[in-house]
């Protein structure tokens, strides 16, 4: 069974050129395992680059961020899901999780095509998948990669309303059943008082943490109240003073 | 009405030309000849051409520097080259070959540094994010968005390698089709002529469905719609 791990974040100063104005600035943070934590603000904030540098991509900024006690960059690549579905179109399926999960046993990739409920979709090509198939594709391709640490950037933009529900459905219970931890980045409220247990939300340059909401329902048994109880939370907490 | 019966011979004078030909004359030897010509200048050129093509579609500073050289030698008149390289190495083989690959060797530069520059930074963000090593971004993310490139490159070098394999065989040679249809000239033999232009074709339509469309469908396979 996956057990995610903790981040810790501590940011002294990252900028994109010496002479910008920085986009963090003695900036902490930090996440308990497997808790999913929302990252909320407006584009241009720096949520995705925060979460390229947990994913230890990103390493050019001054100050640390370690990954279940280890530098980002040295721990196991996290399971990423980008904006977009992003398979490669010229590989099927299943050899795109192939492609970045290459140790992987067939059984295993097969088994979580079939838990993103794309049962015999294994080797269809991308273009013969339909979006939101596409989208389950590339969360069986996170989780194949590492099922303790997902990292989401926008995933669920450009979709429409039934979809966004099925996905974040499916989503919920991987999530539950797994237990990683997850960092979802997005600008929209309702992303997060659905799918996360805590939501951060990020404001200015640099950026600073107005809000930090802990949702405390279980996510399963929120309500349409809830989730407008939540979204008034993140829209009105004044900026607590952080630790 | 002898003579415009010699200019205008009938298919059944040009097949049976081309049967005996194939069977007494040198017409295999001939189309072994050119064909090795061009298969040698082919791959050599596809090789050198596609490499130089990726250098410069990645590294800035040398497309700086090589770009106007590339648009010389895509313009520089084919038959400058050989004449010049026939003069420099003698009429060999390898002055011949060399020849056809400085000719050639623009073009595929110009297709695979296209298919270079439009290549996806998606894809490069994709392969960072899990951090995917360089052999395995080379397999999984360069080679098949360079194939397509390869491929036209590929294509549209065979049918020029042909027809330049053949003018300078006219040039200078001691073989080969281009080097009969010389012949053929001097004697105003149009069924010789069209004897071998009919096997040459055939060469190529074989070449075209045997070799070059299997591979296309196999390596294309992903495409949504093949025409």
């Amino acid at each position: 069974m996956a057990t995610g791990p903790g981040i810790e974040i501590a940011i002294r100063d990252k900028r994109f050129a010496p002479d910008a104005p920085p986009l963090f600035a003695d900036f902490r943070l930090s996440i308990a395992p497997e808790t999913v934590t929302a990252l909320v603000g407006p584009s241009g904030v720096g949520k995705s680059s925060l979460l390229r540098m947990i994913a230890g991509i990103d390493t050019a900024f001054d100050g640390e961020v370690r990954v279940g006690g280890r530098p980002a960059h040295q721990a196991p690549p996290p399971g990423f899901v980008l904006q977009d579905a992003r398979l490669l179109p010229w590989l099927t399926a299943i050899d795109n999780i192939r492609a970045v999960a290459p140790g992987i046993e067939d059984s295993r990739a097969l088994a979580l095509l079939d838990r993103v409920g794309l049962h015999g979709a294994a080797d269809s090509y991308p273009h013969e998948l339909s979006g939101g198939m596409q989208r389950r594709v590339a969360l069986a391709r996170a989780f194949s990669v590492n099922a303790d640490l997902l990292l989401l950037d926008e995933p669920f933009v450009s979709l429409d309303r039934t979809l966004v529900d099925e996905l974040q459905a499916l989503f919920i219970e991987l999530v539950e059943h797994e237990r990683p931890t997850v960092v979802l980045v997005t600008h929209l409220v309702e992303d997060a008082v659905r799918l996360a247990d805590r939501a951060v939300t990020l404001r200015g340059r640099p950026a600073t943490i107005i809000s930090d909401i802990v949702l405390d329902t279980s996510r399963r048994a929120r309500t349409p109240a809830d989730h407008a109880r939540f979204a008034a939370q993140i829209a009105a907490a004044p900026a607590q003073v952080m630790g | 009405m002898v003579f415009p019966n010699r200019l205008f011979p009938t298919p059944v004078a040009v097949a049976v030309e081309l049967w005996d030909m194939a069977l007494h004359g040198k017409l295999i030897a001939d189309l072994g000849k050119t064909l090795y010509r061009a298969t040698v200048a082919f791959l050599i050129a596809m090789a050198i051409g596609t490499a130089i093509g990726i250098a410069l579609g990645r590294v800035r500073w040398a497309d700086r520097l090589f770009a106007s050289w590339v648009v010389v030698g895509l313009n520089l008149p084919a038959i400058v080259i050989a004449i010049a390289l026939y003069i420099w190495l003698g009429l060999t083989e390898t002055a011949l070959i060399t020849a056809v690959v400085l000719n050639k060797v623009p073009l595929v530069v110009v297709t695979v540094r296209e298919g270079v520059r439009s290549f996806s930074r998606d894809y490069d963000e994709l392969a960072a994010a899990f951090r995917m090593p360089f052999a395995r971004r080379l397999r999984f993310i360069f080679v098949p968005q360079l194939m397509p490139f390869v491929l036209a490159a590929a294509r549209t070098g065979l049918s020029l390698i042909w027809k330049i394999v053949l003018v300078f065989e006219v040039l200078g040679s001691d073989g080969g089709v281009g080097f009969r249809v010389s012949v053929f000239f001097q004697f105003f033999d149009i069924t010789g002529l069209l004897a071998y232009t009919v096997a040459f074709i055939l060469v190529v339509l074989a070449f075209e469905y045997l070799v070059m469309r299997p591979i296309e469908r196999r390596v294309l396979r992903w495409r949504p719609a093949q025409a």
